[in-house]
């Protein structure tokens, strides 16, 4: 079928199998932040953003992205820089892999709950899981970043 | 120090924030064949036949083999350093399977529909053999797991493979018999680990193509790159000169890849059609098809004084190898060396066997077999502590060795540094156990308890690890750090870079790092055993020093000084006689490529005849619901003595993880198999990892000391981590709820189970 789905703000015509996921669809034309870790929509490593709200991008047909805007981590990058930063000096993230969909999962969190408390930002984030990191330098550097209201 | 033992971000910290494609899989050419492996629906069977033309026939496949295409040498998967101690016993594929999951047929082809077609094509004839999935009716089963003429150990390990026993083994001091008799208690346990998973969130992934030289080139995220190269060229029948192996960045290992699990599967697709190739496993293979923690039986028999003497502790541990005995043998030789030697008893006596089974083979997770120990042993100390009716923190106060004892149990030297008491001790404030320990915390719908554990772990493995490092000076002034050790999220690449700038008196940015490329880094057994700050560590340290000499002699050439009048601090080369004479590192770094020059650069090379224990006290306070039994950690308060912590941010994060796999493994993480072998849980959604609502603030300290022969007088901190919650969350529910788990994971079911026994045993 043919899709016309835009992705950070460039617009991607193609033609794609009926059955393809938006994450294959993403790393194909080189979206490489989106990343797989599991076929259960377990682990929210493959988390971007369908018209600003955080979707699976493993369980999204990209069928469903048509007409609609999509944005990755390589879409928000000066935001993102500036929270992995925070990640950075608290030395919160491991391996990373986890980091992409971790990202955009907390730079929703900024956009949905103003002044979220921490009990609901471990709500919001808790489908995005990390083997590395036990979470609690995570959850620093997301409150720290939330709080001091980075532009 | 200026930047060793500072909270620095890591090196890559910015590329992994953002995105940047810099994983196996990111980099892989758009051409690669994509690589798909049949595996076996059955636990033990025989190949009768295998029909591959349909498959064959669809279009854009481009190859199907089976074991009737590959090369008959055996050889293991696990990455150790030569000769290996675990038994060749594999081929990459082969007419017998011995658990659901061992490859069948390996299918290359233009794209994943198409590969996916061709598998369904694939007609196998099995006939089936009788399983032995329980391990504790491996030995003398009737089935032999390994009957083949061609299996061999490179040395002896203690195994008779008839008998389905893989290794076997142990060690002992003092007269065991004599000591328990004169003992006040004997008390004697066992208990059980099972199985887990080391789930990293990067699943296992490699690429292979051939250089312009027909080279086998094998992109791969693993933790052995060097290892790899030499298993790979032996099991493909390669020189190793064939072969060259380079690791990018990695998506976590935590052991799991010091197994080659993915490598062989696109490397013999490239040698067959000469086209690139590459496979990237599925979460449910990762589940089912790689390696686990290794699943025990561990019996303690401990002889203690009334007044918590510990005085004899005798060990014996059932190992489950699974199909293959990658790392069986030495995971299960921790059990016994790196628990028993926490105590100074007048006898000790550690033996074990290792049996094969028709489940997943087992293989290296983060701890190796110290896990496994600590559960037991700790367990067992926790309980006679409640039987003799002492502290569980005094009564190891009471009896673990002090800095400089000797240490008969651990193979792999004294206790050159330690400040284990204090861990101890500063673990105890910070979790209020003079408050909470023995004290009821029951609201009638909830109850609270307190729990401890201690523990050790090794730096590296005594006069077998090799690690390599090289520095080199460039051209304008800044620095190659080129390494063979294997950063899979841990920060080593950063902690090195810091011991260099430490040692070179520069700041990290003049450090660029590189790493691993079999073809220019330097040997490295690999990140694994907890030898990388250690080992790695005192190999930068080592180069850094003798080149720092080399630019002092250059300078002093230049400055036409001599050499015991030059000083070199980080930036100039300078006369002590005469500071005006001086050469800039820039300047001197350019004239040393013009002309008459030398280029310097050095290697150097370091192991140890010792393997330092790094050590940890953890403190669990935990609430048990009494109505569903369900467990939560309230609090976990850890000190580790690491040594001098090269990067406390690094440390503090690779602890708390740690401690998170460690919770997962006390309350949830089990792998299943059914009565006919095939795993029940090989997915996030049935084998649950803790989310971040599960884990509390997990809190660490250090109380460092100073370990003499480590870099700056560090030891290591990746692995020792992971031992203490078992033990100490199994303790604090005793504490709670007066239920003993003695096989872990402490389930809800079980508890509410022991708690409804004991009311009925109160009752009656
Ligand atoms: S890849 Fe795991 S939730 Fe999408
Ligand atoms: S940092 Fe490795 S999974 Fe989160």
């Amino acid at each position: 079928m043919k899709v016309k789905i835009k992705v950070n703000g460039k617009l991607f015509d193609k033609h794609i199998p009926n059955d393809m996921m938006l994450i294959d669809f993403l790393r194909k034309y080189g979206f490489y932040s989106v990343k797989r870790g599991c076929e259960s929509s377990n682990c929210g490593l493959c988390t971007v953003w369908v018209d600003q709200k955080p979707v699976l991008s493993c369980s999204y047909p990209a069928a469903r992205a048509d007409g609609h805007e999509v944005t990755t981590l390589e879409g928000v990058l000066p935001e993102a820089e500036v929270f992995g930063r925070v990640m950075a000096s608290m030395g919160a993230e491991q391996c990373g892999f986890c980091s992409p969909g971790f990202v955009m999962a907390v730079l929703a969190l900024k956009r949905e709950i103003p002044n979220p408390t921490e009990e609901q930002a471990r709500e919001y984030l808790a489908g995005n899981l990390c083997r590395c990191s036990g979470y609690a330098s995570q959850m620093k550097a997301v409150m720290q970043y939330l709080k001091e209201g980075y532009q | 120090m200026n930047t060793v033992n500072q909270p620095i971000p890591k090196i890559d910290a910015q590329a992994l924030t953002t995105g940047k494609g810099v994983y196996t899989d990111d980099l892989a050419p758009a051409n690669c064949l994509i690589v798909k492996v049949l595996r076996s629906p059955h636990a033990f069977a025989k190949i009768k036949s295998i029909k591959t033309d349909a498959a064959l026939k669809v279009n854009g496949i481009e190859c199907v083999l089976t074991y009737a295409d590959m090369p008959k040498i055996r050889y293991t998967l696990a990455g150790q350093s030569y000769p290996e101690p675990s038994p060749y016993d594999r081929y990459i594929l082969e007419d017998i399977v011995r658990y659901v999951g061992d490859p069948v047929a390996i299918v290359a082809g233009r794209d994943e529909r198409t590969v996916d077609k061709a598998l369904k094509m694939i007609r196998v004839k099995y006939e089936l053999l009788p399983p032995v999935i329980d391990f504790e009716q491996a030995l003398d089963n009737p089935s032999v797991i390994h009957p083949e003429a061609d299996y061999f150990n490179n040395f002896p390990i203690g195994g008779d493979v008839k008998r389905n026993l893989l290794a076997s083994g142990g060690h002992s001091g003092g007269d065991l018999d004599a000591v328990f008799s004169s003992c006040d208690i004997v008390q004697e346990e066992t208990y059980y680990t099972k199985a887990n998973a080391q789930a990293m969130m990067e699943t296992f992934r490699t690429y292979t193509y051939l250089d312009h030289n027909s080279r086998l080139t094998v992109v791969t995220s693993t933790q052995v790159p060097f290892h790899c190269r030499r298993q790979i060229a032996r099991a493909l029948g390669l020189p190793k000169s064939a072969v060259r192996v380079i690791k990018p960045r990695i998506g976590g290992g935590f052991g799991a890849k010091q197994t080659l699990v993915s490598e062989m599967f696109p490397a013999v697709v490239t040698m067959r059609t000469g086209r690139p190739a590459k496979i990237v496993y599925t979460r449910q293979e990762t589940f089912a098809a790689s390696n686990s923690r290794h699943q025990m039986r561990v019996t303690v028999k401990v002889g203690a004084m009334k007044d918590g003497t510990i005085r004899a502790l005798d060990v014996y541990a059932l190992s489950n190898a699974g199909a293959y005995g990658e790392h069986a043998s030495t995971t299960v030789g921790l059990v016994g060396s790196k628990s028993i030697a926490l105590y100074t008893p007048e006898a000790y006596r550690f033996h074990y066997d290792v049996v094969y089974t028709n489940t997943m083979a087992g293989g290296a997770f983060r701890g190796y077999g110290a896990t496994q120990g600590c559960f037991a042993v700790e367990s067992a100390i926790n309980q006679l502590a409640d039987r003799l009716g002492l502290d569980p923190a005094e009564i190891r106060l009471k009896n673990i060795p002090k800095q400089g004892a000797a240490m008969p149990a651990y193979l792999d030297g004294p206790l050159s540094s330690s400040r284990l008491d204090e861990c101890i001790r500063r673990g105890m404030e910070m979790i209020g156990w003079k408050e909470k320990f023995g004290i009821c915390r029951s609201d009638g719908k909830t109850a609270r308890g307190v729990g401890m554990a201690i523990t050790m772990q090794g730096s590296g493995i005594a006069n077998i690890d090799t690690c390599a490092a090289t520095i080199r000076l460039n051209d304008n002034g800044f620095y190659t750090l080129f390494i063979g050790a294997t950063d899979m999220g841990t920060g080593c690449d950063t902690i090195l870079a810091q011991m260099a700038a430490e040692t070179l008196h520069c700041p990290m940015e003049r450090i660029t790092v590189d790493g691993v490329d079999t073809d220019h880094s330097p040997f490295d057994k690999g990140s694994y055993a907890s030898g990388t700050t250690y080992l790695t560590g005192m190999a930068v340290v080592k180069a850094c020093t003798e080149l720092c000499e080399k630019i002092r002699r250059q300078g002093a050439l230049k400055l036409g000084i001599s050499l015991s009048q030059a000083a070199f601090d980080g930036d100039q080369v300078v006369s002590t006689l005469d500071p005006a004479q001086a050469i800039g590192l820039e300047p001197l770094a350019q004239q040393l490529v013009v002309g008459d020059g030398e280029w310097l650069q050095v290697t150097a090379t370091h192991s140890s005849p010792v393997s330092p224990p790094p050590l940890m006290a953890g403190f669990a306070d935990v609430e048990v619901d009494l109505g569903t039994g369900k467990v939560r950690v309230l609090d976990y308060a850890a000190v580790v003595d690491c040594g001098t912590v090269i990067n406390p941010n690094l440390a503090t994060v690779q602890a708390q993880g740690g401690i998170a796999q460690g919770i997962g493994m006390a309350l949830y993480e089990d792998i299943q198999y059914n009565p006919q072998g095939k795993m029940l849980n090989d997915s996030f959604m049935q084998y649950k990892i803790p989310s971040r609502l599960d884990l509390p603030d997990i809190r660490v300290e250090f109380a460092p000391s100073y370990e003499p022969s480590g870099p700056f007088g560090a030891k290591s901190i990746g692995e020792v981590v992971i031992n203490t919650p078992s033990p100490a969350i199994a303790s604090a529910i005793f504490q709670a709820t007066g239920v003993i788990c003695r096989s872990l994971p402490a389930t809800p079911e079980h508890i509410l189970l022991g708690m409804a026994k004991k009311q009925g045993g109160a009752g009656a």
